[in-house]
């Protein structure tokens, strides 16, 4: 009897420990809006948004400076030893400025700084409290691991891409490629964006299956911004007065993206369509390469490339098109159909891509398939009907969109491990 | 009273479109002929078809009808599969005519192509039903009497319609808007005709069979025919009406699920209360009185919650396709070239616009089931592409002449 109540009263503490207090997460990221690349920020910021709601303690660390206007979680820049400053340049894989104590100035390389953050995030780890480590995509993974070494506390890496994806299926990157496959053979637990992307973890890192979850990426419509004032694109208005039709894709134009063989459909389209327009939307090491193959092909008339865009001329350009395609040989999630979808255009997307797992009103295409894109173009091109059915469908589906169920997902394997549950 | 079950069965087969892109517009005129292997390869469905429903059913079919004396029932065949089995499955029609052999199987009027040219195109319907009405002539040697319309689709025009062609009954959906209080398990009359009779589904009972025999989720599982012949002998009426595809036996419902032994007792069970008996819907019609006229302004079907056309109809891309290929109608005919004319015609079949149809949250599961298309968009896309080399045909033959 003693014994029995002992462990009630066991269980009980327990209980109300678990009850009382919150998840502490230590978050490593590489960046959040509005400083953001691409993708890998907006998912990470809705993420923490919805795990702060549900009640995670969250202390997300980035490898720069910057004011962020965020109140869930505490913001924390990782400062190497005798660096005063950081300053962020551009993009993603660009290089970024140290400014040391002593005045001095360096420029840092995309592998430099990913050591750097390693280094600074190993002196921090001392002085902080977390339950669970989580680390987005490789940028972080050195960090991860250094911070599991001297906490010992459990490590969850989230994939958001990985070096195969970005490689268009290459192998890439060997450096990277290694820091991916060791931090996720030391991991104690992986999540995936999408089951495209899991069974690439398993194909090309040699991942048990039973090892990653996927937790599908998601949107928030509210955070959307709203569309405002007269279409920026005056020009495409004037020729859609005219008949023509509008297709867009909006990217970085690299192999990943699968570009040249939108190129290639629109050959077949405009020899029957001839009253097709391509907006291409981006920059990327491929914009001189794409611009002569659409010259070459003789579709220059037809293909428009608008560089970079941010804000009105980047939401304005979903707005004004008919469809918005992404022909990605590889996409471990693709968000931007569903922005397409939040601003008015139905999208044909490429079945090697995530986000065609969650959305069911759209058209799917094999990437190689240049026959197929072109057919399906061709279509929604000739019919105003297909077009508004796939919107208005896709748009349902759209509305019911949240991270919450991403974010419970993640908490069932957080308190997994605060519980004291073994995985 | 006596009671009668008026069991009727439909069997029908459309010609599916391949997966036909641009590239086949204006270079391929096959668009029935898709590879083996292929979901939308026809031959491939009715030999599955024949060998999981047909044969099975009808061979149970011809034991029922040579143990029970009693035992009748009524078949509607479309053209469209009567070809098919013509050509892939002798043995299957064979079985079928068997059955109208014995003399208790009647075969039911309808359109041949399984369309929906009454709403669009009267005069393409009548040619239709004129054609159904010469090949059920030509394979079983009767002449229909009784009329039912593409996916039950009835309303008073359509009676009109059947009751000036001299049809003695049609049939349609026991829909509870349309009947109001009543029961459709009596005679009716439709309004605003002289002659003809109206049988309307009993579609809880229908249904209990058709679409709920093997879930396993339903209070009522198992359903045996015992129990099934205890809530008819329960219930009142003169007729019950149990409408069903034919395919509801060994396809709908897996051999597995024991339809063929709920199929195999259901007549030793019924007909063993006095005054128990099965009937054609011509016996129907003709030896049971009506007790009400019953109206209906609005078209109703035998599909989905709504019971209305908008699973081949309710959206754009229906509406598009459907109206672009009856646009077509009157400059086919004068071509005169039959080839190009039977393509539009099975182009008609409602199968088709149902395929498109993008109900997926509702009715979402059953539409899925029933299409060989990855989704809806994939069939309307398919489907436009064959409707421009149709135009695009139609247009070269105008230029020779």
């Amino acid at each position: 009897m003693d014994r029995l109540l002992c462990i009630y009263n066991a269980n009980a503490k327990q209980n109300y420990y678990n009850k009382k207090k919150k998840m502490k997460i230590l978050m490593l990221g590489w960046e959040l809006p509005p400083h953001n690349s691409g993708g890998l920020g907006v998912a990470c910021y809705q993420l923490c948004k919805s795990l702060a709601n549900s009640g995670c303690d969250i202390e997300f660390i980035l490898p720069y400076d910057a004011n962020h206007d965020i109140d869930f979680m505490t913001v924390t820049p990782a400062h190497p030893q005798g660096v005063e400053e950081i300053i962020k340049s551009g993009i993603a894989y660009d290089s970024y400025k140290y400014i040391y104590s002593d005045g001095t100035e360096q420029w840092v390389d995309i592998f430099g700084q990913q050591l750097a953050y390693e280094k600074s995030v190993d002196c921090m780890v001392d002085r902080m409290e977390f339950d669970v480590i989580h680390a987005h995509d490789w940028l972080t993974f050195r960090a991860a691991i250094r911070a599991k070494a001297k906490s010992n506390k459990p490590m969850i890496l989230h994939i958001h891409s990985l070096e195969h994806d970005r490689a268009g299926g290459q192998l890439g990157n060997p450096l990277v490629h290694e820091i991916e496959y060791i931090a996720m053979m030391m991991a104690d637990r992986i999540i995936a964006v999408s089951n495209h992307t899991k069974k690439a973890i398993m194909r090309e890192y040699d991942i048990p299956a039973d090892k990653i979850d996927v937790v599908h990426n998601s949107i928030d419509p509210n955070m959307l911004e709203p569309l405002d004032g007269e279409n920026a694109y005056q020009y495409i208005e004037k020729m859609k007065q005219h008949g023509y039709k509008v297709v867009v894709n909006v990217g970085r134009l690299t192999i990943q993206k699968g570009l040249m063989n939108l190129l290639l459909a629109t050959k077949e389209v405009v020899a029957r369509e001839p009253k097709t327009l391509l907006l291409i939307v981006g920059t990327g090491e491929q914009y001189y390469e794409l611009i002569e193959t659409a010259a070459s092909l003789g579709i220059s008339k037809n293909v428009i490339f608008t560089g970079f865009l941010r804000g009105k001329q980047w939401r304005d350009v979903f707005a004004i098109s008919d469809l918005f395609v992404m022909p990605s040989v590889s996409e471990p999630f693709g968000l931007t159909p569903l922005e397409a979808v939040g601003y008015g255009t139905p999208s044909l997307i490429s079945r090697q891509s995530g986000v065609s797992e969650v959305l069911a009103n759209c058209l799917k295409v094999d990437f190689w398939d240049v026959d197929r894109m072109a057919n399906d173009i061709v279509a929604v091109v000739r019919s105003p009907a297909l077009r508004d059915e796939l919107h208005r469908n896709a748009y349902q589906e759209y509305q019911k969109l949240s991270w919450n169920n991403a974010a419970q997902q993640l908490i069932q394997r957080y308190s997994e491990y605060t519980n004291g549950v073994p995985i | 009273m006596s009671k009668a079950i008026i069991l009727y069965l439909h069997v029908h087969q459309p010609y599916r479109v391949k997966p036909y892109t641009i590239f086949n517009a204006g270079v391929d005129h096959q668009y029935f002929d898709a590879p083996g292997g292929d979901r939308t390869n026809n031959a491939d469905v009715l030999t599955k078809v024949a060998k999981k429903s047909y044969i099975p059913t009808n061979r149970k079919l011809l034991e029922l009808l040579h143990s029970y004396p009693d035992f009748r029932l009524s078949l509607s065949i479309t053209g469209t599969v009567l070809e098919q089995l013509e050509k892939w499955s002798p043995e299957a029609l064979r079985s079928f005519q068997k059955l109208v052999e014995t003399g208790r199987v009647e075969i039911v009027g309808e359109t041949y192509h399984h369309s929906l040219a009454f709403f669009y195109n009267r005069e393409e319907f009548e040619v239709q039903v004129e054609m159904h009405r010469n090949k059920v002539k030509e394979l079983f040697g009767q002449e229909p009497s009784v009329f039912r319309n593409t996916e039950l689709a009835y309303n008073n025009d359509l009676a009109y319609w059947a009751d000036q062609a001299g049809y003695k009954g049609i049939l349609a959906e026991g829909w509870d808007p349309v009947l109001g209080w009543r029961s459709p398990n009596f005679m009716y009359q439709p309004s605003y005709t002289d002659n003809i009779r109206l049988l309307l589904k009993n579609y809880k009972l229908s249904d209990d069979i058709a679409f709920r025999f093997g879930d396993q989720n339903w209070s009522e599982w198992p359903l045996t025919a015992d129990k099934f012949v205890h809530w008819i002998n329960a219930t009142d009426g003169t007729n019950f009406n149990l409408f069903m595809d034919y395919e509801t036996f060994g396809e709908h419902q897996w051999g597995e699920s024991g339809i063929f032994n709920f199929l195999h007792h259901l007549p030793e069970h019924w007909l063993a209360t006095e005054g128990n008996t099965f009937m054609t819907v011509s016996d129907a019609v003709e030896s049971i009185e009506p007790v009400d006229r019953v109206d209906a302004p609005q078209t109703i079907t035998w599909a989905d919650t709504e019971r209305d056309l908008s699973a081949w109809l309710g959206n754009g891309m229906q509406q598009e396709a459907i109206h672009a290929l009856y646009g077509l109608g009157g400059d086919i005919i004068k071509t005169n070239d039959w080839d190009l004319i039977e393509d539009w015609r099975r182009l008609q079949t409602s199968d088709h616009f149902y395929y498109m149809c993008t109900k997926w949250f509702n009715d979402g599961d059953i539409h899925a089931y029933f299409s060989p298309y990855e989704n809806p968009y994939d069939a309307f896309i398919a489907y436009m592409n064959v409707f421009h080399d149709l135009s695009y045909r139609l247009a070269s033959k105008s230029r020779e002449e």
